[in-house]
């Protein structure tokens, strides 16, 4: 038994104990940080297949960002505890028991059929496996920016214009929105610079009399 | 079992895990006097005394406050999500606390004091309880690991950070609260970017994310006087990265003059307000460990980390300069607090979104151009 399989058996059950989690939580923010800690799950796997780049990454963008906005979301709306719909959803559940089966079957037969034993994990100290420097940050990078440089900028120019569609659907009304607040401002500074002429004039008044 | 034992990996582990805990022993040191000094020098810098009874000069002012936490009593206010409001505290602290296996101390291979008594006691030790230990502690690395996403398992850390306090707004259940941790996650987002885009300068020098890495090409000087520090670097894009970072570090830990989650004047005390006794200690100290964080990394990133006069010669000297340079930092920011009035919230904002991070993007541009042209 190696120290990366105590890593690795340490790191899948909680994954899959934080993945229950999810689904059996009736409350959406205990769903949410489920998920957050199977994502520190995951990317405590990659470590241990010396993927270091995708772990960290795995962190900072889907634990570190997305989620952020998906609790963010939950607490400022304040969404309360799912309320039990059980009558539309009990043949569900009825399904959902023998599916989970199957699809756990499956992978046990996949197992069996394909018969590799897996390759044996690097060991941590280990600096001469060549699959040590693979998922390095160097070798992703050069990877990406000489020989998928083309799909990767593809990606990126997606996922631009995604944004820049969200930033249309919700500035829907905003010329409207823009000249209600112009005018309400323009209002306010009127009345104000008139409340403090008028001030100053009065304390003018006082000093003089 | 005992192949598991005898492994390469578990005394590795076990060798990482005496130096975790002989640096987390010094942070703490550090954190508890960071806070002593901070309440002279406001003290100082507002015509005061400060805390100065308990030992000579108020040396012993963190220990007392520290007992005091731990015998207040513990409310736990009624409203509150009990789970989540007791978890908060440690989501905020664990990973702020996580992060000191990448600090850089010092050099490698420093000549380890009594290293050869040390490695046959404890090789004694090992084959008294039955295992064939062949251990040599002659000269040690001063930093617990190091790999080539050191930067980037810094940086995920600290977003890791905020879920604690969001957390800890919400569940309080108290407007206050929610209020301080709707601020603090938005402005720790908004200033996270700024602060990751600002150290692509660095990297462009370095060429690598490992932070030991980082330091070690730091050594040495430009024509045998300017030391070779990557804030000289590339100039002007090594100073505006600098500056970019400093300014977003002090907001990502919410210090004045940003410290508008905890505004103590419209929230009371924001995210930490029903926390009392040792929880509200844990948010304090997550706090101190945060600024540590952030002030080990501009020194190890800008200013050269344990580089110095003659320590090639003598490799002690090593964490010596590297703990100056964090006190520096500390101090200034203790400084600022004592300088600054708190920004405005949408001040805020505009500044972190309209000025520091089109400077930031502007600087990685600027920072790849000089690059390509004399690295």
């Amino acid at each position: 038994m190696e120290f990366t399989h105590v890593l690795f058996l340490a790191f899948a059950a909680l994954a899959v104990v934080a993945a229950f989690n999810i689904i059996l939580q009736r409350n959406p923010i205990y769903c949410a940080i489920g998920l957050i800690v199977v994502l520190c799950a995951l990317a405590g796997l990659f470590l241990t297949l010396h993927a270091q780049f995708i772990a960290a990454i795995q962190i900072i963008v889907y634990a570190g960002a997305i989620m952020v906005l998906f609790v963010f979301v939950i607490m400022l709306l304040n969404v309360r505890e799912e309320e039990s719909k059980t009558d539309r959803q009990k043949i569900l559940k009825v399904i959902a028991v023998p599916l989970f089966l199957a699809l756990l079957a499956e992978v046990f037969v996949v197992i069996r059929l394909v018969n590799n034993s897996p390759p044996a994990i690097a060991s941590a100290a280990d600096n001469t496996n060549p699959a040590a420097s693979l998922g390095s940050v160097e070798s992703i990078a050069t990877a990406m920016f000489t020989t998928y440089v083309l799909p990767f900028e593809a990606t990126s120019v997606l996922i631009l214009m995604a944004i820049v569609g969200a930033m249309l659907l919700a500035r829907k009304n905003s010329k409207d929105d823009f000249e209600r607040i112009e005018q309400a401002l323009t209002l306010e500074n009127d009345e104000t610079e008139q409340a403090m002429q008028a001030d100053a004039e009065k304390s003018k008044e006082e000093v003089a009399a | 079992m005992s192949s598991l034992l005898n492994s390469i990996d578990f005394q590795y582990v076990i060798g990482a895990l005496v130096k975790i805990v002989v640096f987390w022993l010094l942070i703490m040191m550090i954190v508890a006097y960071t806070v002593y000094a901070e309440r002279r020098v406001l003290a100082v810098i507002q015509n005061r005394l400060g805390p100065n009874r308990v030992g000579w000069q108020g040396l012993l002012q963190p220990f007392a406050d520290l007992i005091k936490f731990i015998f207040k009593e513990d409310i736990i206010p009624l409203s509150v999500n009990k789970w989540l409001y007791l978890i908060a505290p440690v989501v905020v602290l664990v990973p702020a606390m996580m992060v000191l296996i990448v600090y850089p101390f010092g050099p490698e291979n420093v000549p380890m004091p009594f290293g050869a008594e040390i490695s046959s006691a404890i090789n004694w030790l090992g084959s008294a309880i039955g295992f064939d230990w062949n251990i040599k502690i002659d000269t040690i690395d001063l930093h617990v690991t190091n790999f080539n996403i050191g930067l980037l398992y810094v940086f995920a850390l600290t977003s890791l950070g905020v879920y604690g306090i969001v957390i800890a707004g919400w569940s309080s259940n108290s407007k206050y609260s929610l209020l301080g941790g709707l601020r603090s996650s938005a402005q720790m987002i908004s200033y996270e970017l700024a602060l990751s885009l600002s150290v692509i300068a660095v990297v462009i020098q370095a060429g690598t994310l490992d932070l030991v890495k980082i330091v070690d090409q730091q050594s040495g000087a430009w024509f045998g006087f300017i030391p070779k520090w990557n804030i000289l670097g590339l100039f002007p894009a090594g100073l505006i990265a600098f500056i970019v970072y400093l300014v977003s570090a002090i907001a990502e830990t919410n210090r004045v003059p940003f410290d508008l989650p905890e505004a103590e004047t419209e929230l009371v005390a924001g995210f930490h307000t029903e926390y009392s006794a040792l929880k509200f200690a844990l948010f304090f100290m997550a706090e101190y460990v945060n600024m540590m964080t952030v002030s080990v990394l501009a020194t190890s990133l800008f200013l050269g980390g344990w580089n110095g006069p003659f320590v090639s010669d003598f490799k002690w000297l090593g964490p010596v300069y590297f703990l100056l340079k964090v006190f520096f930092f500390l101090f200034l920011y203790i400084w600022i607090r004592g300088t600054l009035p708190r920004f405005r919230y949408d001040q805020l904002m505009n500044f972190g979104w309209k000025i520091l991070l089109p400077t930031a993007i502007f600087n990685i541009v600027l920072a790849s151009i000089i690059g390509i042209i004399f690295l």
